[in-house]
């Protein structure tokens, strides 16, 4: 076991594409178990991907177990994680291990279904919502070499939400 | 180091000033830090983290024709950097209202006394000039629960303020 490294921006490293795992061996596993020994050295985070640490193999961790009120499906290592399906859209605010002392609102879908193997090369499907969703959605991104500042919309707000807009007065010159 | 100086500028919104200021301060070797660059109202204003060597009248010097030709006032202080240390907001305050006098004090001053540290506040006047809406946002952090920000808020609802209070959920991965 051991502490990687952490690739911050601007290294060019962050913005290669990983290659999909075709070996489910030993090798594979001691870097799985490093990869989250390296996430829960640093501060909170919630997800890590491998690129983060210079290995270009779509191999990424995503751990909400430890928030109050997320629905989560524990600690998964997702090995060629695959979206096949998304649904709606919210803004939320993102940070990552790779560019510290930052944070910016990114739109991430809110419900996604997943399909990715686990170290020993065994398929399956999850339905993930909210902040997991967003999670392996951030994760995901990794694999194919984009960071979250690629996709941050705004640094400072979020999206005004029209329905909290006050209606106060009726129409004083009705057409 | 507190070689920072955070220089204000301010005049009538129009296109290439950001470049035309930029590119002045980068002739006399000025990094640029962290800004705030923002149109209110018909104004374009300027508040920009400055790191440099030279001194202030150097800086002056150097915007003078800038500002000469675009109608921009500058302030120029000297302060600490303080970067890469930022408290990250937990709380978000979403505020509308038909619009009087009062309602950024009443919000504010409740928040306040809760101990809330406001880390950004923007606001807009946003309606027609007949029934103007006022519509804040801020971004603070506070140890206080989000039923207590928002009992100390409830009497602004009561008054015609529409107050929304919720957390500001960071993802880091």
């Amino acid at each position: 076991m051991a502490i990687l490294d952490i690739l911050k921006l601007p290294d060019p490293r962050l913005k290669q594409v990983s290659t999909p795992v075709e070996h489910f061996d030993a090798a594979l596993r001691d870097f799985v178990a490093d990869l989250e020994e390296t996430r829960q050295d640093g501060p909170a985070a919630v997800g890590i991907a491998a690129p983060q640490v210079g290995h270009f193999e779509r191999i990424v961790i995503v751990d909400c177990s430890s928030r109050p009120k997320t629905p989560n499906h524990g600690n998964l290592v997702l090995i060629n994680p695959e979206i096949v399906h998304w649904e709606g859209y919210a803004m939320g605010r993102e940070g990552c291990l790779s560019v510290p002392d930052y944070t910016g609102n990114v739109i991430r879908a809110t419900q996604i279904r997943l399909r990715a193997q686990d170290p020993e090369g065994v398929v399956h499907e999850y339905e993930m919502e909210g902040y997991e969703a967003r999670a392996v959605q951030h994760e995901i991104d990794h694999l194919d070499g984009m960071l979250f500042v690629d996709r941050v919309v705004s640094r400072r707000t979020d999206l005004y939400r029209r329905k909290t807009y006050a209606k106060k007065k009726s129409p004083k010159s009705a057409a | 180091m507190s070689d920072w100086m955070m220089l204000t500028l301010v005049g009538a919104d129009r296109p290439g000033i950001v470049s035309r200021v930029t590119r002045a301060l980068c002739g006399v070797g000025c990094n640029l830090g962290e800004a705030s660059m923002l149109r209110l109202g018909g104004n374009f204003t300027i508040m920009m983290m400055v790191a440099t060597e030279r001194p202030e009248s150097a800086l002056r010097e150097a915007l003078a024709p800038v500002a000469e030709t675009l109608g921009l006032r500058l302030h120029i202080d000297t302060v600490n950097g303080d970067l890469h240390q930022h408290l990250l907001p937990n709380v978000q305050v979403r505020v509308s209202g038909a619009d009087r006098t009062g309602i950024v004090a009443d919000v504010t001053e409740a928040l306040a006394e809760q101990g809330f540290h406001i880390l950004e506040l923007e606001s807009d006047v946003a309606g027609d000039s007949a029934s103007p809406l006022y519509i804040m946002n801020i971004q603070g952090y506070s140890e206080c629960s989000l039923e207590t920000l928002t009992g100390a808020l409830a009497g602004l609802d009561r008054r015609g303020v529409s107050v929304e209070v919720a957390p500001i959920d960071v993802m880091i991965g």
